[in-house]
């Protein structure tokens, strides 16, 4: 799905990622974790071609990401759902339109009932028609993983998508991911929440990644 | 196709439409610039026809010919309308001379005198037909020359002085033409910059867009779409108030002359009607390429 060979990246001055490489095989779920500014959003940002990589190979389904024109990185994101650390509503428009803008800008429609299970699912169904900046953060959040589940993507990447949420609300996005991945979904989370992730491990086959010291490893399973 | 296209366009997408925030100064700059825009091109195009039309006038009664009328007594008569062809046939700028014979002189005269002109009693002028090409002679030098050679032959040149005129009204035309194309330009490059704030101010929901899946061409329609319909909006606006201010001008059969024949005649009137259309164009193209060179700078 996502493979990194011996990426580096830096935003003009030291290197913030150097020799990246992993692998992201379809239907496979990790974390992604490290302390705050190593660089996790960066890597995200790398998978779906907002941030192109100062060296190296990313290729995501197959493509390498410097070969595809701006058509091509549109359609590729549809196959990708995000959760963005900082969320990125248009906050002119209801929170229902939001969540379902990814099939808005497809051209496709997005069944009624799917968008009202989904938001009965993060507990938003009642806020439908507020506007982005009436919600609180975590109600931000909750908005923001169903738009990022909304086209069924082959691929849900999510920066922090528990940080502002009670235990009881982060288990239900947790949920969320997990029957995603179930269906065959390549899932990546970044976050600290340690909580989190042996919650994950208790139901998925989980792999975390650590990014140290300006390199990305594989998480020994002590966690 | 490209039809069905058009009309696509133009019924628009409500969703898509609303996926830029409405915004509501740049908005009412651009159909203010269309209207007046407009207004102006009306009476540029007024002008243009009508000075068209003069030029064309004045321009045939332009024939590039001129008389030169022989009084001579009948014995001279012949001595000098010789004399007056040969100082024609050495006069640069003169293509063709020719003097008229009887039956042509009765012809022109029949009008006035009746078909029974007993033309050989009659002390007649002899009359020659002067053409000219394209350079043009010296009526003055040519004057004093027949002065010298003829003294019985009077040049008249009467419609000579039109000319200068008939060039004034092609000029006025050419003006008027190349006002409404730098109209259309300004109204191009005001479209543009107001397109541009417009990207500008909406760089975030952009961001947003692209990152969600948003194809450049999607994101640029919602842009296109908007400047367009308040381009044709404003400019039919203007081409309305344009028009009765033309229909204002007092009537050309009244007085008669230049400025009061500005108005429109028959067809003419239909004219206007093309602005709006190709103002919507103009706008169309503007913020389409405005909007694909901004959205290549972000993300
Ligand atoms: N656009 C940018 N220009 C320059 N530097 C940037 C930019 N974005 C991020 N950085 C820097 O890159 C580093 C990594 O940022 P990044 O957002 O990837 O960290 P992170 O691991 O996601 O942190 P957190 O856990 O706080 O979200 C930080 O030091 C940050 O200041
Ligand atoms: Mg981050």
């Amino acid at each position: 799905m996502i493979a990194f060979e011996n990426v580096a990246y830096s935003y003009g001055g030291g290197e913030l990622l150097s020799e990246v490489s992993l692998r992201l095989a379809p239907g496979s779920f990790h974390f992604l974790t490290g302390p705050s500014g190593a660089g996790k959003s960066t890597l995200l940002k790398l998978c779906y071609a907002e941030l192109l990589p100062t060296a190296g190979r990313i290729t995501l389904f197959d493509r390498e990401v410097r070969s595809l024109d701006r058509d091509e990185v549109a359609r590729m994101r549809r196959r990708i759902g995000v959760v963005h650390q900082d969320c990125q509503f248009l906050d002119h428009l209801p929170l229902a339109t939001n969540v379902t803008l990814p099939a808005m800008v497809s051209g496709r429609s997005s069944a009624n009932e799917d968008l009202q299970d989904l938001l009965n699912w993060v507990g938003l169904a009642p806020l439908a028609d507020a506007l982005p900046p009436q919600l609180s953060g975590g109600e931000r959040q909750r908005a923001a993983v169903a738009r990022a589940v909304i086209m069924s993507p082959d691929v849900v990447l999510a920066d922090e998508p528990t940080g502002n949420l009670d235990w009881e609300m982060s288990l239900r996005l947790l949920t969320l991911l997990v029957e995603l991945n179930k269906m065959g979904k390549t899932i990546l989370i970044a976050t600290h929440d340690l909580n989190l992730i042996r919650a994950a491990k208790q139901q998925v086959p989980a792999r975390v990644l650590r990014i140290a010291k300006r390199r990305v490893q594989l998480a020994g399973a002590d966690l | 196709m490209k039809i069905l296209a058009l009309t696509q366009f133009l019924r628009g997408d409500k969703q898509a439409d609303r996926v830029v925030p409405p915004s509501g100064h740049t908005a009412w700059l651009t159909s203010f610039t269309a209207a007046t825009m407009t207004f102006l091109a009306v009476f540029a195009l007024a002008l243009s026809l009508a000075a068209g039309r003069l030029a064309e006038r004045w321009g045939d009664a332009l024939a590039r010919s001129a008389t030169i009328r022989i009084s001579a007594p009948a014995g001279q008569m012949d001595a000098q309308t010789r004399a007056v062809l040969d100082v024609l046939a050495i006069t640069p700028g003169v293509e063709r001379a020719r003097a008229m014979d009887d039956a042509e002189q009765r012809a022109l005269l029949e009008p006035w005198f009746g078909p029974n002109l007993p033309l050989d009693a009659l002390p007649i002028p002899r009359l020659v037909e002067v053409t000219e090409d394209d350079t043009g002679y010296d009526a003055e030098g040519l004057r004093q020359r027949l002065a010298a050679e003829a003294p019985g032959a009077v040049l008249d040149d009467h419609t000579r002085w039109r000319k200068p005129l008939a060039v004034a009204a092609g000029r006025l035309r050419m003006l008027g033409i190349t006002s409404i194309l730098l109209i259309g330009a300004s109204m191009a490059a005001m479209i543009t910059l107001a397109a541009n704030a417009a990207l500008a101010a909406n760089a975030q929901v952009i961001r947003v867009l692209r990152l969600v899946g948003a194809r450049d061409a999607y994101i640029a329609r919602a842009f296109v779409r908007r400047f367009t319909l308040r381009a044709l909006a404003g400019s039919a606006i203007g081409a309305v108030a344009g028009m009765i201010g033309v229909a204002l001008l007092p009537s050309a059969d009244v007085a008669g002359g230049f400025l009061t024949g500005l108005g429109f005649q028959g067809a003419g009137w239909l004219l206007p009607f093309l602005i709006p259309p190709a103002a919507a164009l103009v706008a169309f193209f503007a913020t389409r390429f405005a909007a694909f060179r901004k959205l290549k700078e972000l993300t």
